[in-house]
């Protein structure tokens, strides 16, 4: 592990960062009435497009995985198509898991279900990006002394403290401040966001600043 | 051995000891903390009389020198109070003739009372409504209280419900005998133990039966014009119960509703037609009731009460209101004091209403405007003398704003004997006067309700600090245990004797200085006293060797979860929204549990990993399931849980919110089809209850042997289902059996329940008998061999002793540690090890749930069947879960999780509000008190107490008292 690579993944996420705040900004040049709060499902689907162009953009630039063997036309056909059914049911799934915490079963159904897409955006499509389509592997970097590689801690941490913001938006919800983003489920959303952001500046840093205990058993 | 076995027995008493003194501090913690907090008012036993005028100074204009007069002259020597329990306002409000085109909706509690309605249009001079406006609690005792003395009863009432005990402050009842006038009394039988032998005759009835809705005003009805009409009466009162008693048991919407307030429609009738020219008749409610017929909070419906004035002669000035007006109830009682020419009781803070005095004639606008600000006066003086006591007694009123008042009240009283002197005064200084009295007595009202809602900040932080330390004791205590041996001096010798001493100085200084000694006061002083050694002993040996860590076995996240579900409840907002916030908790520690699973790498992949990656940290390996199993059931647990949230009951703060329709008891409901339908659902859960368990105990092989306690749950749980399902049957449909039938009905929804707790209990005391621990040794003993002990007696005096009895015990502990892995291993390569100590305790443990639950499975509404049943579920699932995250290699004591410990508090309280509970006053499910008793239970207080009690803990209890037979194997050593 060299210093360059930990520069380069500090770079890559501070990518990431950008797309989520052009996200914000671009859409007010071409739709009337933008805003994060009001028109939260546009920024929603806006966002998710954004950081996912920008994850695959970088995975195909960066390849921070040796590629694989086989490179056929067709077995990357089928890599991507299975990329997608990932996406969706992960989505599904999020979705369920969000109605078991106790969102609305039947009424806002599509707020529920873009919050679990750009849930999904933030963890599943970084992994099937970086790891692909491969629950082995999906598994073993969500263990204890699981990753091989700086790029694999990143994803790791992205992804807990996405969950972890996500899970922290829920707690204004009761609360009597009357403000409109404690709404379901922009304080889930938002959480979600600041989470993810907050997991992709702390990576690099807390692997730097870890850099002499951490060896990388496989890489 | 003799030796051990002794300090066995010791060891055990002296937790049970301990257990009991930590019980102690729990109490006095809590009783010091709701002695401060419940609100108490200082009751006065000052009497208004009619020779001592409230006030100095003359009385006022023409009241002097008449016959019958007191303060002021009265103007009716005959009153008839037509109590409706529960009348609401809107029950009573006239409803609008209807506009062409658009259809009248028909509900069942509106515009029943039409004589109201036309005696109003017919007679506008004599009649008048409002919508008079209750102080909560709106409870039927504190409103009777309210109604006749004139103040606020306060919180602690409450509570005191079930026990009410005679007025000591002045009142109405006290006034009209005392001036000699007959009272006739006729309903709610509460009366009778707030007003001992103030009646001239009387006609009790019982009250506290909710589901019956006829008795009460059947028995007042039968009376009521015989009474009128032989006229040995002054003051008729008629306290009618069947509205409140219909609320309760239908809600507003059934139409049962209608039928009764028809029928009170008519009994108004038949009083308007009978009512004689001095008379005045009163129809009032005393409180609302809610959506669901409920009462006791402080919602808007519950709030607004109906009051109906009317007298044969004309009385007021002018026609009623558009909208009728908005009144305090207290209202009611200087204005009747005054009518009926009586002193105002002496702690009265209502205020008059100010139209019933002008004469009824508005021919002398002058005469009678100075007759309103007469009665007012006189008002005003009475509530600034009671100021002025009260003040003088105590220090609760506020110093500041009391000086204000009398400031504002003295201005007052210096421009009304002006107007005295000089009667021929413009109309301008009559109004300003009027509105600086009626300012003065709004005001005073304010600051006493100000006042009486002051809590006691000294022992409501000393109890907080009390429960604290207890909480921290117990912290402690729970890492001594741990290690073997307990330390019975630190933690039982002396604190009791500390305890002790202190008790007896403090009572021995109460007693010398000649006060009273306060229970309260008392016990919290001792436990005080225990524990202060305590926490010295502590805070002495901390710096020494003892650092922080140790004292937190908690994990970080399970630790930050107890923080935040302590923090919310600081926040009134996540006090209302418990009810949601604690499933998601419930949930996030859930999940936890599984990702916590999968992260230490003690699940197994869908298909294997390479072991070195996880072998590092364990290297025996602890028992490992596959990852699809741990997340099914975490997801199980989440969907029971999101499922037992579907049964909800709103808090009043949320208006938008709506409550579960399946909270309410099947009787309410008035279709058949459906009804049997919910029956048949609520059956089912029975059923599949008793099959879930049976399933559990067969699985782990405790069902085979016959030994008492198998056998009940082989035979007696079946039974308790079939007299539960049989007594909902009863109560859902009694009101529907044939008149044959009822003696039999009745008979057996009296024997039922009883007969079900009955069983419960017998089966209760034989598992702390033989706790089912016993079982599972007899059945796997069959399989091993068993090396006979020699009996060795008396405490070890040699090393050739040694020598000879440690390899003994070394051997009888490889026994049965063998016999434990064999018997893992016939039992399939699901429960690998994952029971072995687990079943042990959970077998019992799930028995005592069962038994349990029945009981109070009958306190409940039938349709909370479907929720307890998805307890059930929730525990088994978590059981599994606890059991996939348990090492097989654990020795020393048992020791419970503290995982297990904070997913079955958050549990407790998921199932306490999704039974339909909610903690305010208003939502306690006082019908619990019938179940078995359906007529009641005379003068006993204790067990409809016992019964509610165990109806509003259920959840709670159900969660303790599965740990009841494990408590003695937990004293033992392993």
């Amino acid at each position: 592990m060299k210093d360059t690579d930990i520069k380069r993944l500090l770079y890559t996420n501070l990518l990431c960062i950008f797309s989520i705040v052009l996200s914000i900004f671009i859409p007010t040049i071409f739709l009337d009435n933008f805003s994060i709060l009001e028109t939260h499902l546009t920024w929603l689907c806006i966002c998710s497009a954004f950081v996912t162009a920008v994850n695959l953009v970088l995975y195909l630039v960066v390849k921070p995985n040796v590629s694989s063997r086989r490179s056929s036309l067709s077995h990357k056909v089928t890599r991507a198509l299975k990329c997608c059914i990932y996406f969706l049911l992960s989505c599904f799934f999020l979705h369920i898991i969000f109605v078991l915490y106790g969102a609305p079963l039947i009424e806002l159904v599509l707020e529920t279900f873009l919050f679990a897409v750009i849930l999904s955006t933030f963890t599943t499509v970084p992994c099937l990006c970086l790891l692909g389509p491969n629950l082995k592997a999906w598994l073993r970097v969500f263990s204890r002394n699981g990753v091989t590689s700086i790029w694999e801690n990143s994803l790791q941490i992205t992804t807990i403290s996405s969950f972890i913001g996500a899970w922290l938006g829920a707690f204004p919800i009761p609360l009597d401040w009357e403000r409109p983003w404690q709404v379901w489920p922009i304080s889930c959303t938002l959480g979600a966001t600041f989470g993810y952001v907050a997991g992709l500046v702390s990576s690099p840093l807390w692997i730097y600043w870890n850099r002499k205990q951490l060896t990388y058993k496989s890489s | 051995m003799k030796a051990f076995l002794f300090s066995t027995r010791m060891q055990k008493v002296s937790v049970l000891l301990f257990l009991g003194w930590v019980c102690f501090l729990f109490y006095a913690g809590i009783a010091l903390f709701t002695s401060g907090f419940l609100l108490t008012r200082l009751e006065l036993t000052n009497q208004s009389s009619c020779q001592e005028p409230p006030g100095p100074g003359s009385l006022p204009w023409g009241s002097q020198g008449k016959s019958g007069a007191c303060w002021m002259p009265s103007r009716f020597s005959r009153v008839v109070l037509v109590l409706i329990d529960a009348l609401r306002f809107d029950f009573a409000q006239p409803q609008r003739s209807h506009v062409p085109g658009e259809r009248p909706v028909s509900v069942p509690f509106l515009g029943k009372l039409g004589s109201l309605q036309r005696i109003l249009e017919n007679k506008p001079h004599h009649a008048r409504l409002y919508r008079s406006q209750v102080d909560p609690p709106t409870t039927t005792m504190q409103r009777l209280k309210a109604l006749t003395t004139g103040s606020l009863p306060t919180f602690i009432d409450a509570g005191s419900n079930f026990a009410s005990h005679a007025i000591v402050e002045d009142n109405l009842i006290k006034q009209l005998n005392s001036a000699g006038r007959r009272i006739v009394f006729m309903g709610d039988d509460t009366w009778k133990d707030l007003f001992p032998g103030a009646f001239s005759q009387a006609f009790f009835f019982s009250s506290f039966n909710v589901r019956d809705l006829h008795t009460v005003d059947n028995g007042i009805l039968e009376h009521l014009y015989p009474t009128m009409d032989s006229r040995a009466w002054d003051v008729l009162i008629a306290h009618f119960l069947g509205v409140d008693h219909c609320g309760h048991k239908h809600g507003p919407h059934h139409p049962e509703m209608a039928k009764k307030l028809s029928q009170m429609d008519q009994v108004i009738q038949e009083l308007l037609e009978r009512l004689e020219n001095d008379t005045l008749l009163v129809v009032a409610g005393d409180h609302g009731m809610t959506m669901n017929g409920d009462h006791g909070g402080d919602s808007e419906l519950e709030v607004s009460a109906a009051l109906f004035l009317y007298s044969p002669t004309p009385l007021f000035p002018t026609v009623p209101p558009e909208e009728p007006e908005v009144i305090p109830q207290v209202s009611l009682v200087p204005t009747l004091a005054l009518l009926l020419g009586l002193p105002i009781p002496f702690g009265n803070i209502g205020e008059v209403i100010t139209e019933l005095f002008s004469g009824g004639n508005d021919s002398h606008p002058q005469a009678s405007a100075l007759a309103q600000v007469s009665a007012l006066y006189i008002n005003a003086q009475q509530v600034s003398r009671f100021l002025h006591t009260y003040a003088a007694a105590t220090q609760d009123l506020q110093v500041k704003e009391l000086h204000q008042l009398q400031q504002l009240f003295s201005k007052a009283s210096a421009s009304y004997e002006q107007l005295l002197q000089d009667s021929q005064e413009a109309e301008t200084s009559l109004k300003t006067l009027t509105a600086e009295l009626q300012r003065f007595l709004r005001g005073a009202r304010a600051i006493c309700i100000e006042s009486w809602a002051r809590f006691s900040l000294v022992r409501m932080a000393g109890g907080a600090a009390l429960l604290a330390a207890a909480c921290f004791l117990c912290l402690l205590a729970s890492q001594l245990a741990v290690s073997p041996g307990f330390p019975f001096r630190p933690l039982l010798l002396v604190p009791v004797a500390w305890g002790l001493t202190w008790a007896v100085l403090y009572a021995g200084l109460a007693v010398t200085a000649g006060s009273k000694v306060d229970t309260v006061v008392l016990g919290a002083v001792a436990a005080a006293g225990s524990i202060l050694p305590f926490l010295w002993k502590v805070w002495v040996s901390w710096g020494s060797n003892r650092p922080l860590v140790p004292l937190l076995p908690v994990p970080g996240p399970v630790l930050l979860l107890l923080l935040i579900r302590w923090a919310t409840f600081f926040s009134d907002s996540f006090v209302v929204a418990e009810a949601r916030a604690t499933p998601f908790l419930l949930g996030s520690l859930i999940l936890f549990l599984v990702a916590h699973l999968h992260w230490e790498g003690q699940l197994l992949p869908p298909k294997l990993l390479t072991v070195s990656r996880l072998g590092s940290s364990a290297p025996t390996g602890p028992p490992r399931h596959s990852g699809t199993y741990a997340l099914r059931l975490g997801i199980g647990l989440l969907l029971c849980t999101r499922l037992a949230g579907l049964f909800h009951r709103c808090p009043e703060e949320t208006p938008a919110c709506h409550s579960s329709p399946w909270l309410s008891p099947l009787a309410s409901m008035v279709g058949g089809r459906a009804k049997n339908l919910w029956y048949g659902a609520c059956v089912g859960a029975l059923v599949t209850l008793l099959v879930v368990v049976r399933l559990w105990l067969r699985r782990y092989g405790n069902l085979k042997s016959p030994e008492p306690p198998v056998l009940f749950v082989r035979w007696g749980l079946p039974l308790m289902a079939l007299g539960t399902a049989a007594y909902w049957a009863l109560a859902s449909g009694a009101d529907e059996a044939p008149p044959r039938l009822r003696a039999l009905v009745s008979g057996a929804s009296v024997v039922l329940p009883r007969a079900v707790v009955g069983l419960a209990a017998s089966g209760l005391v034989l598992l702390l008998w033989r706790p089912v621990t016993v079982l599972v040794k007899v059945g796997a003993g069959a399989s091993r061999t068993r090396t006979i002990l020699t009996p060795f007696s008396g405490p070890p005096t040699s090393q050739a002793d040694l020598d000879y009895v440690v390899p003994q015990i070394y051997r009888h502990m490889q026994e049965e540690f063998q016999g434990r892995l064999e018997r893992t291993k016939s039992q399939g390569p699901v429960t690998v090890a994952a029971y072995q100590l687990g079943s042990v305790y959970s077998t019992a443990m799930v028995t005592a749930l069962i038994l349990l639950a029945f009981p109070l499975l009958l306190l409940h509404a039938e349709r909370v069947s479907l929720v307890f049943l998805l307890l059930f579920l929730q525990s088994f699932l978590l059981l599994h879960l606890l059991a996939a995250g348990t090492s097989v290699t654990t020795t020393g004591p048992f020791i419970v999780l503290w995982q297990a410990v904070s997913a079955w508090a958050l549990l407790a309280t998921q199932t306490f509000y999704s039974t339909g509970h909610q903690p305010v006053f208003s939502a306690i499910h006082w019908h619990a008190a019938f179940v078995g008793f359906p007529e009641g239970h005379g003068s006993s207080t204790w067990l409809p107490a016992l019964l509610v009690g165990a109806n509003t803990f259920a959840s709670h209890i159900l969660f303790a008292g599965s740990r009841l037979p494990t408590a003695p194997a937990l004293a033992l050593p392993v």
